[in-house]
């Protein structure tokens, strides 16, 4: 017998083109925006746009169209469920919401527009796919494509060394976990001889691994998760990158990004490796409380805006992570309340942070600065620039009745019933400390005079991205089962 | 009728934001309509509680409740309502944040913009009301959160010269023992069967079954929430800077209202819901109570700032109020409902007049004033009525709260130690003592003597008639609490019968 006869017959896999139809869609847009960058002339370049915002619309519709659907295609590597079309529609928005905070932003600064649209739509590609990604294979692509365009996107404004600066140490930290991430992939492929999670879940079960081996490979997969969710202690480039980068992009990272890596995380540590809960539990309990602890001590002393978003983000990854340290210590019922936890606080997480950011740039890019020593006395120059940093801050530190409140409640809620208490204790104490550095804004924006008297004019775009998630924020505080009941819905999944 | 039963009490406690709200609107340089609205705003609320007065029935246990699903995936509902032990406090609220309004008439410090003042005002008041309606812990935790941002920009927009500090001092501080407050709320909710937040159910027999050690453990939890809102010694280091940098209306606010959240939530919450681990806490936290009467006290003496000795004098008055909850009896839970209500009104009585009389001289250091009975014989003969009802005076209303808590302290509980509690009694009548000695010390500074020759020769305008329209109110109640304790102890004797027979079980 020889070795062709002995290899079956190749099947190629049945693709389901509904379940594909926001990818498809988005591949379509991506190239439309490359084929304007490179036909129309420059004049006519502001059409990409346009039309990207409609290609992006186009794409959240299929994916709304998803909606209840389940739909398992391309040999079971992508599933379309509750879960993955909660967080295509959450990465759209995101997205949408970078293209309005962008459009401002790219007028007056030397950026060439067809790339930065190409490579923003690219790194969204890829956050849609790993949404619905179920295979280590899809896994691993989907994040390598989330990350290329943005270690370009990060080192767009050319001629600043800081942003050079940003987008190399970007890199550098990205390609090397990144590799790390693949050892420990291909670790487990060699373990269990299977690529799918759910293929390695059952495999894991029937034929426990050595301790050792299982140790190393989550350990590995965990480092490639923790660059791109910025956890301790791969959070290094985290402020630097955020400085240097185009704020939109920042904005961008922080939010789609990180949400996309946790996005990925959670599919593999639910799916994948639940069994294994007892080995990486530790560690991602010690990971969780380093992260915000972290980032909430370095942040207190942050002079520039950006800054201490970037280590604020720090410490809110340490709040998302923490539910996940009470996954596997009891009933089934318990690690859907985690899992819930977590993807309520992205959820909310998502709002708040876009409009923190969007208000540093509304206020950045009308010459106020990006320093907080900036914002004094902004409440008397633009009452409602103020109030919406101010709303979208306290949220962040958790202030009732605040959409942050909640995400903290449903964290809270899932430490406690999994008898955290000490968990639950350190993440109290980081609530109350991340409190002062959050109210350092308001206070310069409230209580110093301000220096100059001219008000701040805010572009439409800019302040419906504002307003939309200011709405969202309150909103959500007062009805927080609004995402309670997605984010169970999604669990379900 | 029906519909003041039903609802009256949510439009009571959601008046005031939806008065904030139109505020907001409002141009900030209309400034008579900024102020007819928030007095409609904080006067309908007032009215609503008086009409709630008539059918409220004082053995009647809960009443006007509503509840309905709020966030069922966590099964947190909006559950409201009332009984003896939140109405006077909830009428308080009412009464002085409407007075406050009348004051603002006639006096808002700099930087003056009404607009945001009174908008934060009313913000505060949802709060505060809200918290002594809620029967949901979320809910309460929610109202309870909602008073911090306001209070933290009235300090720090309004206030003296160190309000920056005091400000975020008074957050960060109420924040930490709030979160774990929340930590409390939650493990109460897992441990209890049916899992729920609901006050009334927690309190009933047999939901709640957990084991002595975790029961401290949550009891503390709880604990720092409310002992650092009312302030207990040794977590009282925020509230002298809070109200000495506060503006007038927000020093009353923290005093009259805010403070009673803290001993509220003892009553309502803590005691009831887990009364062994109360009954384990009782002597420390009596002995914390003697220690703020007798701190408090000493701290009075040293001060110099009129404004500073008053928010001194509010640690020992709450270590009065704590001492009387300490002995879980009937008459010392009385006396501590009664001792909120009476230093709500006095000391916002007094925090009013030390802002009416900075206002004239610009200095609030006792011994730079002098004489003023002579050149503002009004305002020296309300402050001298108001300090002699603070230190205790019979037939004031400060006389009722303080003895009785004394008397309770006498016979506390079957459990608790007798021997300790008249230790703490006898310590806490020798506080009564010393409060009589730095109030009438002060007087004798502020009011008697001859006039400084700094203010020789200057003429003051007293009492203004916006003054006492704002103070009336509260002079009237300071007497008639006096005389008729029967008021308060009629509305409160029964829930709080109710409340050591729950224990008891």
């Amino acid at each position: 017998m020889t070795l062709v006869q002995g290899a079956r017959e190749f099947v190629a896999p049945g693709v389901d083109l509904v379940a594909l139809a926001p990818e498809l869609i988005l591949v379509a847009v991506i190239s439309g925006v490359l084929l304007i960058d490179l036909m129309l002339p420059q004049d006519k370049k502001g059409l990409m746009m346009p039309v990207s915002a409609l290609g992006l619309l186009a794409a959240l519709g299929a994916t709304l169209f998803l909606v209840g659907d389940v739909r398992i295609t391309l040999s079971g590597m992508f599933v379309v469920d509750s879960f993955a079309v909660l967080f295509k529609v959450i990465f759209l928005l995101a997205a949408l919401l970078t293209l309005a905070l962008s459009h401002d932003y790219l007028k007056d600064d030397e950026i060439h527009h067809g790339e930065y649209y190409f490579l923003l739509l690219c790194s969204l590609l890829g956050m849609m796919t790993i949404a619905s990604s179920r295979d280590l294979v899809a896994i691993f692509v989907s994040l390598e494509l989330i990350s290329l365009p943005s270690f370009v996107l990060v080192g767009l404004r050319k001629r600043d060394l800081k942003s050079n600066e940003a987008a190399l140490k970007f890199f550098l930290f990205g390609v090397l976990s990144t590799a790390i991430m693949l050892f420990g992939m291909s670790l487990v492929y060699g373990v269990t001889g299977q690529t799918s999670l759910v293929g390695i879940a059952s495999s894991l079960t029937q034929f426990p691994p050595l301790r050792e081996v299982a140790i190393l490979s989550i350990l590995f997969i965990l480092v490639g998760f923790g660059f791109k969710i910025s956890a301790f202690p791969f959070q290094w480039w985290v402020p630097d990158t955020y400085e240097g980068a185009p704020v939109p992009i920042a904005a961008f990272l922080s939010v789609a990004s990180k949400t996309a890596g946790f996005v990925g995380l959670l599919q593999i540590l639910f799916i994948g490796f639940l069994g294994l809960a007892d080995i990486w539990r530790p560690f991602l309990a010690a990971v969780a409380v380093l992260t915000m602890t972290f980032g909430n001590l370095v942040a207190i002393q942050q002079k520039h805006i950006i800054r201490l978003l970037a280590y604020s983000s720090i410490g809110q990854a340490g709040y998302i992570l923490i539910p996940l340290a009470v996954v596997g210590v009891g009933t089934p019922e318990l690690n859907a309340i985690a899992f819930q936890a977590s993807i309520v606080y992205l959820l909310i997480y998502a709002f708040m942070e876009t409009g923190a950011f969007a208000c540093a740039i509304a206020y950045g890019r009308r010459g106020g600065g990006y320093f907080v020593s900036d914002y004094a006395g902004l409440s008397a120059r633009s009452p409602g620039l103020a109030i919406a940093m101010t709303m979208f801050l306290f949220s962040l530190a958790g202030i009732p009745p605040l959409a942050g409140w909640a995400a903290k409640f449903f964290v809270f809620r899932a430490l406690i019933d999994g008898g955290a208490y000490w968990l639950a204790a350190i993440m109290a104490i980081n609530t109350v400390i991340a409190l002062f550095y959050y109210a350092a804004v308001p206070r310069q924006m409230v209580f110093a005079a301000p220096t100059e008297t001219r008000r701040i004019e805010i572009p439409w775009m800019l302040s419906s991205a504002i307003a939309l998630s200011a709405i969202v924020v309150v909103l959500i505080g007062i009805l927080p089962d609004i995402f309670g009941a997605l984010a169970r819905a999604a669990a379900g999944g | 009728m029906d519909w003041l039963m039903e609802w009256g009490v949510t439009w009571a406690v959601f008046l005031p934001i939806v008065g904030a709200a139109i505020l907001v609107l409002l141009p900030r340089s209309s400034e008579m309509g900024i102020k007819v609205v928030s007095l409609v705003f904080t006067g309908a609320p007032l009215l609503l509680g008086i009409m709630l007065l008539g059918p409220y029935r004082a053995s009647g246990g809960i009443q006007f409740e509503k509840n309905i699903p709020w966030i069922p995936s966590i099964n947190a509902n909006y559950h409201i309502g009332v009984d003896g032990i939140s109405m006077p406090l909830l009428l308080l609220t009412f009464l002085v944040t409407f007075l406050c309004m009348i004051y603002a008439l006639w006096h808002l410090p700099e930087p003056h913009n009404p607009k945001v003042f009174l908008a934060l005002c009313l913000l505060l008041e949802t709060g505060m009301a809200g918290t002594f309606v809620a029967l949901d812990l979320v809910l309460f935790f929610i109202f309870w959160e909602l008073v911090l941002v306001p209070m933290y920009f009235l300090i720090g927009l309004w206030g003296g010269p160190k309000r920056e500090y005091a400000a975020i001092k008074f957050f960060l501080y109420t924040l930490f023992g709030s979160v774990f407050m929340l930590l409390g709320f939650l493990a109460l909710y897992f441990q209890s069967e049916p899992n729920t937040f609901d006050m009334i159910q927690l309190q009933s027999g047999g939901v709640l079954d957990i084991s002595r050690g975790l029961a401290n453990l949550i009891f503390f939890g709880l604990f720092l929430g409310f002992a650092i809102k009312v302030p207990m010694w040794p977590f009282h280091t925020w509230l002298p800077d809070a109200h000495t940098e506060a503006p007038t209306i927000g020093s009353v606010l923290l005093a009259a209202i805010l403070l009673k959240m803290g001993t509220y939530g003892f009553l309502r919450i803590s005691i009831p819901i887990l009364p062994d681990a109360a009954m384990t806490f009782a002597p420390l936290i009596g002995a914390l109570a003697v220690i703020a009467i007798i701190y408090g006290a000493l701290n009075c003496l040293a001060q110099v700032d009129l404004k500073r000795m008053i928010a001194f004098s509010s640690v020992g008055h709450m270590g009065f109020v704590m001492l009387g909850i300490a002995t879980m009896t009937d008459i010392g839970f009385n006396a501590a409902i009664y001792g909120m209500i009476s230093h709500g009104v006095i000391t916002g009585m007094l925090f009013f007049l030390a802002g009416s009389i900075h206002e004239r001289y610009h200095t609030r250091d006792i011994p730079e004033l002098g004489g003023m009975i002579h050149q503002l014989p009004m305002l020296g003969g309300l402050l001298a009525y108001s300090a002699i009802a603070s230190l205790g005076l019979p037939g004031l209303a400060g006389f009722w709260g303080e003895v009785m808590a004394l008397l309770a302290a006498y016979s506390p509980i079957e459990g608790l130690n007798t021997g300790t509690f008249r230790v703490f009694m006898v310590a806490g009548g020798v506080g009564t003592i010393l409060t009589a000695g730095y109030f009438l010390w002060m007087l004798q500074r502020v009011n008697l003597g001859t006039v400084p020759a700094k203010w020789e020769g200057k003429v003051f305008e007293d009492v203004h008639p916006l003054e006492m329209a704002s103070w009336a109110p509260l002079l009237v109640l300071i007497l008639l609490l006096g005389v008729m304790p029967s008021i308060v102890f009629g509305v409160t004797n029964d829930s709080v019968l109710r409340l050591i027979e729950a224990i008891g079980r």
